[in-house]
């Protein structure tokens, strides 16, 4: 069937900011999808209020709104642009809930707008538990026992009926919010009260615990004819219990039978066909591990975490041809871009093999709850692709990112058989390294699968790796045991620790006998077909199918690695763009990255993509065969950065910054000789690399102090000391992992914090606009609330931050971007950090002036000054309107995390909210990451001591709102002294009713509790937050961020102006 | 045991030896099925051929031998990257390697399996030779690797005597796929159940069919019986007037080995088949033999299809199947009298034939499997197809 005629101006939705359960793989599907429909000379209108994706760019949409993703917002827009066609199954679950509140509402139907892609209906059956089920039941397809209840009474009496454990999932939630499995009634209360809080619709499925069974999925795709194959099929290594999106993950499946694997392949193609979905979705069963029994776990009616990992796993473009499908076109019309002579309809064959390992927050939040649940906890991914298993895991385990190279990363030796079995029971992220060393001190195969119920067929492949380990510690390094290590990808730095010799000595080796990385092609049929597309991943031994091309000048782009708190989707954009500059500019692309949720891995991005982990080592094999030109690292944030010094030994040109300047940036000495040249104020400090030596400069500079390791990102491990003794738990927090570089010690001054990002081309500066910060020094500058143009400094200090940075970038010969903090008191300026390489505020800053800087910072670093590329240097003129970018948490994901903002940054993302004032765009801002306030207009103040003025101006404005204020004792004394009415609550520790009674009580909307000092988990306090954060209540811990938050709402309006972005 | 992959074209690739310790010279092909390599070992279909799999982990969930197409696996060699240490399925009854021993058929394992099937793509198949002498003459060898040819195949593969495969109830079929569930006692005695069916319906109760079996896996006469009919299979040279004297209610001619013009005398006697009005079905080497017996040609594929992911055409809806596919040769179109035959599938890929109607006649023919095992159940309508043809001429 040719493409729909009626289809010309299609309205995408995508995902918002980046979440737990729902990351950058949404920009990655939406930008390939935008893509892919303009191909087809279709507008696309693009609605999302994440700045940081790159499906927001002017150049993958016509008309590009970061807005709010409310219904109300999307009407608007909807009104303005009148699109025919709206498609909302590339946004995830807050795309396809949007859709289909708009569907509901009848807005759609009114305004002759068609719902693409899927129907109201099919959505419906697929999301709606007690549809799904009815649905299934129908078509004879297995599901668990279960029970849809609104009310815990209901759950209670279900559960008895079939017996504990029972799975408890709430409807129309991301990433499995809110969900568990209850072992006991007390279990399912708690866990049923807080998912019937979170759920859309107030439902939660109580349902028969499957938890052991294998976990495999399916990607099928359907066409509006019918036509239906299926992409790929996936087995999760941990069986059912762990999300899938915390699960390490293997593709194909390994340990299914053709009888297995196709009996669950023909129900996931009956389900998709009854559901009568166009375009792509996922199917997850559970199949009993000792029977054909099987139950159909769930169905995702849209493109998911896993559909990108499946595209990236097969070369299969999913969200491409889900767009193209959404256009009327079937899959026997559409090429297969790999091999571009057979078609979309057929069904990928892999000639190797893919592990996925999820990148855990638990380094970021150290006194969360490592365990895994059903919950999903992980902000990103890697994969990584080899012709055996072992290889892909180890492979895998050092793509992380997260000091781990192998599976003695984690040191349980300590521990006997018997402890190690107690041990496997937990199940966690450390549970491989767990059964490793389970299997050193000889617990049998049978006893961990007992206990883990992992098949043994992993179980062994762990076990061939644990005797690698053994061989190369007890026997001689022959030649045919390093090509075995190799084979199994073993990294050498591992092989040399257990051979006892040095990483250079093997490599040598390695290199004197031939025993190098080769690279094959990932080509969706196993060689069957010639492939035309270089996407590559190595393995030891057989033929390299990468050749060395001439013809053209070679960049290395390398990108940043799975997505983790600090270092987001933002990157991704940076090496995304520099590989389209570099492309422009005539030159050979060659894109390294590991992270299958993005769109800088997509096979047409680059002349040529390399799936292999970021490593010196993994590097410098590509190094060998590509003999590239140059490599740019300033894009790929910390991870690429890391690489320079390796890449400069391997006779890599760094284009742009030179390696000595970023050191001299990170350098305190060396940046301080620089302050000092360049005559810029910075806070006193000192450097050390002990807790001794480090109380020793606090005492000098006077407390309170910045404590913090060089060389990171996102503020890992920063703390604010008020005392020794907290100088002394920082020290210890971050020693425990052994440093490279000294640490920092900082007089901690207080002020507006500002940012700039700017390029530099060796003389002039370009700074695209000055950031402040609404929170003060103190919140990190990616979790604090920032606001452009500048709304509170004078001309004088925006004078002065440009002199500085034009300074300071000359100082350090950068060549491309920089990023500057400064902190701003009354008209002094003092320099917190220096960042030579680009930063995550980057995308946001070129959205909203208009200014391309990474292309700017590209043309730059290929020898064009900033003149030559028509701006005139120094800080550009200010817009007509505000942009405000504000930080997006997942707390509520993330058991027993520490929610309280501070100098190590704990957002997974960001929106925006731009308006021609500034209090519109700060109402958009608070609206777009979910802030939809006034509720019940009830609010709970506890502050310290040291807060309480600034609180009562901050109560009294919320009082002048209708709120009404609850407070902890000496608060409300406080409150009511000043003339702010304030009822004041018991603490926890008290008689009830306590404050936690009130926040349980589901009828407030705001709790604002600043903290004391230290990260003791049993202070009233960390209660307080993660109850409020646990039962979706907003909840705020500085009070700029309060402040903001009150003139937000003294602001609030129902018709917001809309901004096309992609006219600016 | 170190062993070599010589090819015609003198290249050589070494590995480890696997399976029975024998030299052989076959037909080197490539199968791309990601998962059912004991399907592919027991498919008759591979006689006189040594088949590599693409997929490069096999011997994964070992050998579930109620899983067998055959009797006995077929290929006169085995070739794979990596054979797994240990089985693990709830229904393995031994290791690959047991089976590829106990069976006497050799292999290699530890090739770069990816550059060899880059050879055949590009070389198209050719002739090979699986040794573990470290010291052959190449000079010698390869002449002799180049004059090898598959031969007579059929009637090495075919039953010696026809045999009846009776009719199966709902209940004898086992659950139907889905409906499963586990049964912790009855595992505990040893029990397995059953594999699942997807037949809902016995739709061909009380009918008989006839089986031609040139090579016939066992999934043609179940996928039939468990309908409810009841299968006679005959040997391959079965003269057609005993068919016929049977009285059967349709025909079905099966897949087999081998180039199918060599099947001379067969043909023959499918003449004689179409002649009458009982309803034919056929599958692969059936679906060939009937186009050359009625005046069509064959022409040998430079690498053939072998996998479980083809996607083939319905001409008559438009709707497009994921098959399984094992062929070497494949029915010339260009030259077909659609007085005779239309295509009635069509491969997606390349545009080659994958199937055939035949004017005027109840007979419909098609190259690919949609008795799946291994690979997609998705034409397994294909049965009922013919079934409902069979009840017409009732």
């Amino acid at each position: 069937m040719p493409k729909n005629p009626n289809v010309k101006r299609v309205m995408v939705i995508g995902s918002g900011p980046i979440v737990i359960g729902q990351a950058a793989e949404f920009d990655y599907a939406g930008t390939q999808a935008c893509r892919s429909l303009k191909e087809e000379g279709v507008e696309v209108i693009l609605v999302n209020s994440n700045p940081a994706t790159i499906m927001t760019d002017k150049d993958i949409a016509d008309k590009v709104y970061i807005e709010p993703l409310t219904v109300k917002v999307l009407e608007q827009i909807i009104e303005k642009e009148k699109p025919d066609s709206i498609l909302p199954t590339l946004g995830g679950q807050a795309g396809l809930n949007l859709g289909m509140e708009l569907e509901e509402s009848g807005f759609l139907a009114s305004h002759g707008v068609t719902l693409l892609g899927a129907t109201a209906a099919s959505i419906r059956n697929a999301e709606g538990r007690q549809e799904f089920k009815d649905l299934m039941e129908r078509i004879g397809e297995p599901c668990a026992a279960s029970k849809v209840v609104e009310n815990v009474e209901d759950g209670i009496e279900f559960t008895n009926s079939i017996g504990y454990p029972v799975v408890l999932r709430p409807a129309y939630t991301l990433g499995g919010s809110g969900g568990g499995i209850a072992h006991n009634q007390i279990e399912l209360e708690e866990i049923l009260e807080n998912g019937l809080r979170l759920s859309r619709v107030g439902q939660v499925l109580v349902e028969r615990c499957i938890a052991g069974w294998k976990e495999i999925e399916y990607e099928v795709m359907r066409d509006s004819a019918g036509n239906c194959i299926t992409v790929c099929n996936m087995e999760n290594i941990d069986p059912v219990g762990v999300h899938t999106g915390d699960s390490i993950v293997v593709a194909p499946s390994q340990t299914l039978g053709d009888k297995e694997y196709q009996m669950l392949r023909t129900s996931a193609l009956k389900i998709i066909n009854e559901l009568k979905i166009i375009g792509g979705c996922n199917v997850q069963f559970a199949l009993h591990p000792t029977s054909f029994e099987y139950c159909v776990i769930e169905v995702n009616p849209r493109v998911s975490r896993s559909s990108a990992l499946a595209s990236k796993a097969t070369g299969y473009p999913i969200a491409k041809v889900t767009a193209k499908i959404a256009l009327g076109y079937t899959l026997d019309e559409i090429k297969n871009a790999i091999t571009g002579k057979t078609y979309a309809s057929f069904e990928p064959t892999l000639d190797y093999c893919v592990v996925k390992i999820p990148r855990l927050p638990f380094d970021k939040f150290i006194t969360a709850k490592r365990t895994l649940t059903t919950q999903m906890k992980a902000t990103g991914e890697v994969m990584s692709i080899c012709n055996n298993f072992e290889g892909a895991l180890m492979k895998a385990i050092r793509s992380l990112e997260q000091h781990v190279d192998c599976l003695r990363s984690y040191d349980f030796t300590a521990l006997n058989a018997e402890e190690l079995k107690e041990r496997l029971k937990i199940v966690d992220d450390q549970r491989i390294y767990v059964i490793a060393e389970a299997l050193r001190k000889g617990v049998s195969y049978e006893d961990i699968n007992d206990i883990t119920k992992i098949d043994m067929w992993f179980i062994d492949k762990i076990a061939i790796l644990v005797e690698m380990e053994a061989a190369l510690e007890t026997q001689p390094l022959t030649v045919e045991l390093l090509k075995e290590a190799k084979r199994l990808e073993f990294p050498d730095n591992v092989i040399a620790r257990l051979t006892g010799k040095k990483e250079e000595e093997i490599k040598q080796m390695r290199y004197d006998n031939g025993i190098v990385a080769v690279y094959k092609m990932v080509d969706t049929c196993a060689a069957e077909f010639a492939a035309s597309t270089p996407y590559y991943y190595s393995v030891y031994g057989g033929e390299c199918e990468a050749k060395e091309t001439k013809d053209r000048k070679k960049v290395l782009v390398l990108g940043s690695g799975p997505i983790r708190i600090g270092q987001g989707i933002e990157f991704d954009y940076c090496s995304v763009h520099a590989t389209w500059a570099f492309s422009k500019a005539g030159y050979e692309t060659i894109i390294i990255n590991n992270n299958p949720e993005t769109v800088s891995t997509d096979f047409d991005i680059a002349d040529k993509l390399y799936f292999e982990p970021l490593t010196a080592e993994d590097v410098e094999s590509i190094v060998n065969i590509e003999k590239p030109d140059g490599a740019v690292v300033q894009f790929g944030g910390q991870t690429a950065i890391k690489l320079t010094e390796h890449l400069m030994k391997m006779g890599v040109p760094i284009l742009g910054t030179k390696a000595e300047d970023v050191d001299a940036a990170e350098d305190r000495e060396l940046f301080d000789k620089i302050l000092e040249q360049t005559g810029i104020p910075r806070a006193a400090g000192g450097t050390v690399y002990t807790a001794e030596e480090a109380k020793e400069v606090a005492n000098r500079l006077g407390y309170p102090v910045l404590v913090r390791p060089s060389y990171v990102l996102g503020g890992q491990g920063m703390q604010i000391a008020l005392s020794d003794q907290e100088i002394e738990e920082f020290m210890a927090i971050i020693n425990r992992i052994a440093q490279d570089h000294p640490i920092l010690v900082d007089k901690y001054l207080q002020g507006k914090e500002i940012e700039v990002d700017a390029v530099c081309d060796g003389e002039d500066i370009l700074i695209p606009g000055i950031m402040e910060h609404i929170e003060r020094t103190g919140v990190h500058s990616g979790d604090s609330i920032s606001v452009y143009p500048a709304p509170t400094i004078g001309k004088l200090v925006k004078d002065k931050i440009a002199d500085y940075t034009r300074r300071l970038a000359t100082a350090l010969h950068v060549k491309g971007l920089i990023n500057i903090q400064f902190i701003a008191i009354d008209e002094d300026v003092y320099v917190i950090e220096v960042n030579p390489r680009s930063s995550r505020t980057v995308p946001y800053i070129s959205k909203v002036t208009g200014i391309p800087i990474v292309d700017l910072a590209t043309e730059v670093i290929l020898g064009k000054t900033i003149k030559e590329l028509g701006y005139k240097p120094g800080l550009q003129p200010e817009a007509e309107y505000y942009a405000i970018k504000m930080p997006v948490f997942s707390f509520e994901k993330i058991r027993g995390a520490e929610i309280s903002l501070g100098p190590e940054m704990k957002s997974t993302g960001e929106c925006l909210g731009i308006a021609k004032t500034f209090h519109e765009a700060l109402y958009k801002a608070f609206l777009g990451a979910g802030v939809n306030l006034p509720k019940y207009k009830n609010m709970i103040i506890t502050v310290k001591d040291a807060d309480k003025g600034e609180a009562i101006r901050i109560a009294r404005r919320f009082e002048k709102l209708g709120y009404t204020i609850y407070a902890t004792r000496s608060t409300a004394a406080a409150l009511n002294e000043a003339g702010v009415k304030a009822r004041k609550v018991n603490k926890i520790t008290q008689e009830s009713p306590t404050v936690m009674d009130l926040i349980l009580g589901h009828r407030i909307d705001l709790v604002i509790d600043t903290p004391t000092q230290g990260r003791d988990k049993s202070r009233d306090g960390f209660l307080i937050r993660r109850t409020a954060i646990e039962t979706g209540v907003n909840c705020l811990t500085a009070l700029d961020t309060a402040r903001a938050l009150a003139t937000s709402l003294e602001n609030a309006s129902n018709q917001l102006t809309l901004i096309d972005v992609a006219s600016l | 045991m170190k062993a070599f992959l010589v090819l015609e074209d003198g290249t050589v690739f070494e590995g480890t030896h696997i399976g029975a310790d024998k030299e052989v010279i076959s037909e080197i092909v490539f199968n791309t099925s990601m998962a059912g390599y004991l399907e592919v070992l027991t498919d008759p279909s591979y006689a006189g051929q040594a088949v590599c799999m693409t997929y490069p982990l096999i011997g994964n969930y070992g050998i579930c031998k109620e899983d067998m197409e055959s009797l006995k696996p077929w290929p006169d060699g085995f070739i794979v990257r990596e054979l797994s240490r240990i089985p693990s399925n709830f229904r393995c009854d031994m290791t690959i390697q047991q089976f590829l021993e106990e069976n006497n058929v050799p292999g290699i394992a530890g090739i770069d399996t990816r550059a060899l099937t880059k050879i055949l793509r590009e070389k198209g198949t050719m002739n090979g030779m699986i040794t573990t002498n470290e010291k052959v003459d190449l000079d010698e060898v390869i002449p002799k690797l180049k004059k090898y040819t598959t031969g007579k195949v059929v009637e090495k593969v075919s039953c010696e005597e026809k045999y009846t495969v009776a009719a199966r109830t709902l209940e004898e079929n086992g659950p139907l796929s889905g409906s499963a569930s586990f049964d912790k006692e009855a595992y505990a005695r040893g029990e397995r159940e059953k594999k699942p069916s997807l037949v809902q319906e016995s739709n061909g109760a009380g009918l008989k069919v006839a089986l031609m079996d040139f090579g016939a896996k066992k999934n043609i006469a179940d996928s039939l019986a468990a309908r409810g009919c009841e299968v006679t299979v005959y040997p391959a040279l079965t003269p057609a007037e005993e068919i016929i004297a049977d009285c059967p209610d349709g025909i079905m001619l099966s897949n087999g080995p081998g180039d199918p013009k060599e099947c001379t005398s067969i043909i023959e006697e499918i003449k004689k088949l179409y002649a009458t009005e009982i309803p034919i079905f056929a599958i692969c080497l059936g679906h060939q033999l009937m186009a050359l017996a009625n005046g069509a040609d064959t022409y040998k594929m430079k690498y053939g299809h072998r996998g479980g992911n083809h996607p083939v055409k319905d001409l008559a809806t438009g709707r497009v199947y994921i098959s399984s596919q094992n062929h070497g040769y494949v029915v010339d179109t260009d030259n077909l009298d659609p007085a005779v035959a239309v295509p009635a599938f069509v491969n997606v890929n390349d545009g080659t034939n994958e199937g055939l109607s035949y004017t005027g006649k109840n007979i419909f023919t098609v190259q690919f499997h949609p008795e799946a095992c291994p690979g997609p159940q998705d034409s397994g309508y294909l049965f009922d197809r013919f079934i409902n043809m069979m009840k017409g001429e009732k």
